[in-house]
């Protein structure tokens, strides 16, 4: 047998830092760059294939390895949380493949890769946060064709999203959107936050982190660069609102934070506690309680 | 009192550990070598190879054995390892007319020069399961044609003759080919980039979306103008060579299928054509492939747009199964945080259902 037995190590031993190669880190850069003049613009880009499967967030590992680099540090995180499976299994993934140190306390990063949250400790200029984006297109459940959407950005035709939140209101009361909630960047693109919690939308407005988005299998980048202007779309008289919780969160007593059920028991017994583990952690080793711990 | 859950990596690694237990099964059975999957299960390694994009047969029968069997998963490991793989430079054009034919037909003529070699097909076997197979009966040994080195012309080659069949598109109008390999997709597609999608898609959809045009979803009056399976030769241009470079021989399968046109506003009545080129041996795989290469020809050809298979975004966008399977399959990663969110205006939507039931029940009262 030939280019296998001469080794497994050997190839393995081939692979770049960061695991892309260098040319295709360069075509990526360009691709975020395109995206950061044009904030909230879905710029194409070759996709590659990553050695783990497309909606597990290629995309974002494909942004993160492009813009890592030895004296970085990481930060993973899946709903929140650094210990869920699939964030352990990116962020080992990086610590194989660069070496780079990682942590999990937010203020501690320099790069912060995060599906379906943004952390609750308030982010710092030179700091970076890369979203994993499943369909990057916020048009898509209402046109399904890209040869359309990419037509109705073009023209800034955004009238079928305002008619879809309007028919909300008409038939519920309120805007039925949870999650994925539009928002308008900097005045011109109608973008999709990815499926964060619309509680996170206001994190989004003037951050003085630089927001990358990636979509590997829809072969998406796009990007909000520091302090720019996100605005969650509404009505004068329906304004956008976030959740709210009843009870704050039992482990460290945040009320400001977005919260998981927990079920307990087998009889109803359920408890709120905060998704974002890094927050509530550091919240009690400063001494902060909640209902069960008091 | 409650603890959050830890310990994410333990268990992932503890998984692995009885995944690599699993894959090898019963130690006192012999470990399946790759030798044996590349003699033994070689249109599983066409599989891959083809559906994994890279033209390998010891990968490809090392990614069977380390995919259990499961062919999207094995294909899935090809694609990944392939994508890290640097891009000397792309091929000439192959000339399957002067390819090593091991297995030719068509449905189009009883005999034409070449004639109709049947080569190794599973046609007119008798679905039959053979006992025999169970143990290690040796097989007969083939009769075999002395290797005829003179080109055979295809039959789409005959018919261009007449002029009856549309010509096929000259490759000096596009020197360079897309690459969707390296190249985002965009719609709509040329055709070099769309047959590229199909050549890597799923078997099975490239099937069911053939399938549904025989059925009257665009039906396109398709005859098997010529099948051929055998080997060509890839050559490279190399700046500092006057001649091409050989770089060595890959099997493939052709289909060209001939369809019965009408003619439209944009094209005379004519045979068109589909056309299918696959890795190994793949003949489903070649026919469904140039069944929906006609199919989505149908804006060049002025056709009406009436179905699924003539819609180039459905079916390009959803006949990657390294795609569809990690897109289906990502709904088992935590959804905690938009299942959370959807509770409360479920629970909410709920709440005011109630009241409003309430106040038409007082209402009615």
């Amino acid at each position: 047998m030939t280019h296998l037995d001469a080794g497994r190590e050997e190839v393995i031993a081939t692979y770049n830092f960061a695991y892309l190669d260098e040319q295709t880190k360069r075509m990526i850069r360009r691709a975020i760059l395109k995206g950061i003049a044009v904030p909230g613009y879905q710029v194409p880009f070759a996709s590659r294939e990553m050695p783990m499967p497309y909606g597990w967030g290629t995309g974002g590992v494909q942004v993160t390895a492009a813009i890592i680099g030895p004296d970085d540090r990481l930060k993973v995180i899946d709903q929140g949380a650094d210990d869920t499976t699939n964030a352990i299994s990116i962020r080992k993934f990086f610590e194989r493949t660069t070496g780079v140190e990682t942590t999990t306390v937010t203020a501690q990063a320099s790069i912060i890769q995060t599906r379906h949250r943004i952390p609750e400790t308030p982010l710092a200029p030179g700091q970076v946060l890369v979203f994993q984006v499943p369909i990057p297109e916020p048009l898509r459940f209402l046109e399904p064709r890209e040869t359309e959407t990419r037509t109705m950005h073009a023209l800034e035709e955004y009238g079928v999203m305002h008619v879809k939140l309007y028919e909300d209101i008409a038939r519920h009361g309120h805007i039925a959107t949870t999650y994925a909630y539009p928002v308008k960047v900097e005045g011109r693109y109608v973008t999709d936050p990815s499926p964060t919690p619309k509680f996170d939308n206001p994190k989004m407005h003037r951050n003085p982190a630089l927001q990358l988005f990636g979509a590997g299998r829809e072969m998406r980048i796009y990007a909000i660069p520091p302090w720019t202007e996100v605005v969650s779309l509404d009505f004068e008289d329906h304004p956008f609102e976030v959740q709210a919780f009843e009870r704050p969160c039992a482990l460290c007593g945040a009320a400001d934070v977005f919260l998981d059920e927990v079920i307990t028991d087998d009889r109803g017994g359920r408890m709120f506690v905060c998704s974002d583990t890094d927050h509530c952690n550091t919240r009690q080793d400063q001494g902060h309680v909640g209902e069960q711990q008091g | 009192m409650y603890v959050a859950v830890k310990g994410g990596e333990a268990a992932i690694d503890n998984a692995h550990r009885l995944l690599a237990d699993r894959r090898r099964g019963n130690r006192e059975v012999a470990d399946l070598g790759l030798d044996q999957i590349m003699e033994q299960l070689s249109l599983a390694v066409d599989r891959v190879m083809s559906e994994g994009a890279l033209y390998d047969r010891e990968l490809a029968a090392l990614a069977i054995k380390q995919a259990r069997g499961d062919l999207i998963e094995a294909i899935f490991l090809a694609r990944a390892y392939r994508t890290t793989l640097p891009r000397f430079g792309y091929t000439q054009p192959v000339d399957t007319g002067r390819m090593q034919v091991e297995r030719r037909i068509s449905a189009c003529f009883k005999d034409l020069p070449g004639g109709q070699l049947l080569g190794p097909t599973f046609d007119y076997t008798h679905r039959l399961l053979d006992p025999a197979l169970a143990g290690d009966a040796a097989p007969e040994t083939p009769e075999v044609r002395e290797p005829d080195t003179a080109p055979m012309m295809r039959v789409s080659d005959f018919l261009g003759q007449e002029g009856l069949l549309e010509p096929a598109p000259d490759a000096a109008d596009k020197p360079v080919p897309d690459d969707i390999a390296r190249n985002p997709m965009s719609y709509p597609m040329d055709r070099d980039a769309r047959l590229q999608a199909l050549a890597r898609g799923d078997e099975g959809f490239l099937l069911s979306m053939g399938y549904s045009t025989q059925r009257g979803y665009a039906r396109s009056h398709p005859f098997a103008g010529e099948i051929r399976i055998g080997e060509v030769e890839l050559e490279i241009a190399v700046p500092e060579l006057e001649f091409a470079a050989p770089l060595g021989r890959i099997q493939v399968t052709e289909c060209q299928m001939v369809n019965q046109f009408q003619g439209s506003a944009k094209a005379p009545p004519q045979f068109t054509r589909g056309y299918g080129l696959v890795f190994g041996q793949a003949e489903r795989k070649a026919m469904a492939m140039a069944l929906v290469d006609r199919a989505l020809r149908a804006t060049e050809l002025g056709e009406d747009l009436t179905a699924p298979a003539q819609d180039e975004e459905f079916v390009i966008a959803h006949s990657d199964n390294v795609q569809a399977t990690g897109f289906v399959e990502h709904l088992k990663l935590p959804h905690y945080v938009d299942f959370q969110s959807e509770l409360n205006l479920v629970r909410r939507m709920r709440a005011e259902a109630e009241v409003r039931d309430e106040t038409r029940q007082e209402a009615a009262e």
